[in-house]
């Protein structure tokens, strides 16, 4: 009979790299997919638009951008994301953390600094009034419609 | 047994805790300050402190601060400290001690070893803080290595800047009760008894502003627990 452990790591799904306890990677990873670190790392890792998760097994020397991390193992090296960091309780990490939103749970130990970066706004892209059938002007008006749509 | 059922049911709906575990409580930028609480029955208080709202009183109005939070890392100082604008550098000392020199103060007089902690804890360039929150670490340090850390928060801090920490008031007690702290706003802080050490030695106001001479100013601050709350002004 198996006995489910207290804390389940994250879930992989079927877009996640996995470095599985057994590995250890000496270099810089590069990925443009989610991953998942259960083994040791050495060196940095980069996913710029995805999510890295140290699992509880990983053990991790390196620098760590991504969208969003997820600690629950041991990281010792900065951390900078565009979104959020999660530390989850029984993770460590050392080094420095730049991040729009934090959580750190009890229990977790970290060792560094906090800083948090607003996220820039998204351009919002000018709409053009709604086109509007023609209306007769009265004499002597111009029509306001006609002008508005000039000016774009 | 039924009618139990119905009567858990119907109290559930009428307002009970919300299940724990609900997911990561985030901080942001507009995140809103909260006060825990505890959904079991823990050692745990909260007080108002002087000391802490002299300390914010101090560095009002300004943000972009380097503020070091020597109480470990938790959520609720974290988000507070952000939410002030404020850069966070967070570290449990207390915890740092016992890597360091073990439960023992005696421990503590090793020169070599006290270089070491000073490395692993307090390696930042000089003037780097604008604030340091040392609670009540510093009462459980030998006077050898109290005095190396003080001098070592002397370089590390800027001029004008302040420093808060808790000292026993008590010249009697061999052991001393440890806390978690956790900030609930500017001048209210929630503790969470650790149990009991060994003080460092014994504390008075003449030899803690001996111990902080080299700095602008001293203030004190007793509190009913027999608690000594200090503003330092670097």
């Amino acid at each position: 009979m198996s006995s489910t452990p207290h804390r389940m790591p994250e879930p992989e799904s079927r877009n996640t790299a996995t470095i599985g306890k057994a590995v250890r990677v000496v270099g810089q990873i590069f990925t443009k997919e989610d991953l998942y670190v259960d083994g040791d790392v050495e060196g940095t890792i980069e996913s710029q638009e995805n999510k890295v998760t140290i699992g509880p097994n990983g053990r991790v020397q390196a620098s760590i951008r991504a969208r969003d991390v997820i600690i629950l193992g041991q990281v010792q090296g900065n951390v900078e994301t565009s979104d959020k960091v999660d530390i989850r309780k029984d993770a460590k990490l050392v080094g420095d953390i730049t991040t729009s939103r934090i959580s750190i749970e009890d229990g977790a130990l970290f060792k560094g600094s906090i800083d948090i970066k607003k996220p820039e706004p998204k351009p919002v892209a000018s709409a053009a009034p709604p086109a509007q059938p023609a209306q007769a002007a009265r004499p002597g008006e111009t029509s306001a419609v006609a002008s508005g749509a000039a000016r774009h | 047994m039924l009618l139990e059922k119905l009567r858990s049911i119907f109290r559930r709906e009428n307002g009970a805790v919300s299940p724990v575990g609900t997911g990561p409580r985030y901080t942001s930028p507009s995140a809103g300050l909260s006060a825990r609480k505890s959904s079991k029955k823990d050692a745990s208080s909260v007080r108002q402190s002087r000391g802490l709202e002299q300390f914010f009183f101090d560095i009002r109005d300004v943000v972009g601060l380097s503020v070091l939070d020597l109480a470990g890392a938790n959520q609720d100082n974290i988000d507070f400290l952000i939410n002030l604008g404020h850069k966070v550098y967070t570290q449990d000392l207390v915890l740092s001690i016992d890597e360091a020199f073990g439960r023992d103060p005696a421990e503590q007089a090793n020169p070599s070893r006290i270089e070491y902690f000073l490395k692993q804890n307090f390696d930042y360039p000089k003037d780097t803080f604008d604030g340091v929150m040392l609670w009540d670490s510093l009462q459980f340090m030998s006077p050898a290595l109290l005095t190396a850390t003080v001098e070592r928060l002397y370089e590390v801090m800027r001029p004008k800047s302040y420093l808060l920490a808790f000292f026993t008031a008590s010249e009697r007690m061999v052991e001393v009760p440890s806390y978690a702290f956790r900030i609930v706003d500017n001048k209210t802080i929630h503790l969470t008894d650790r149990g009991t050490r060994p003080a460092g030695q014994v504390f008075n106001n003449r030899n803690l502003e001996k111990l902080f001479g080299k700095f602008a100013s001293v203030k004190f601050f007793l509190t009913r627990e027999s608690l000594r709350e200090v503003i330092v002004r670097r």
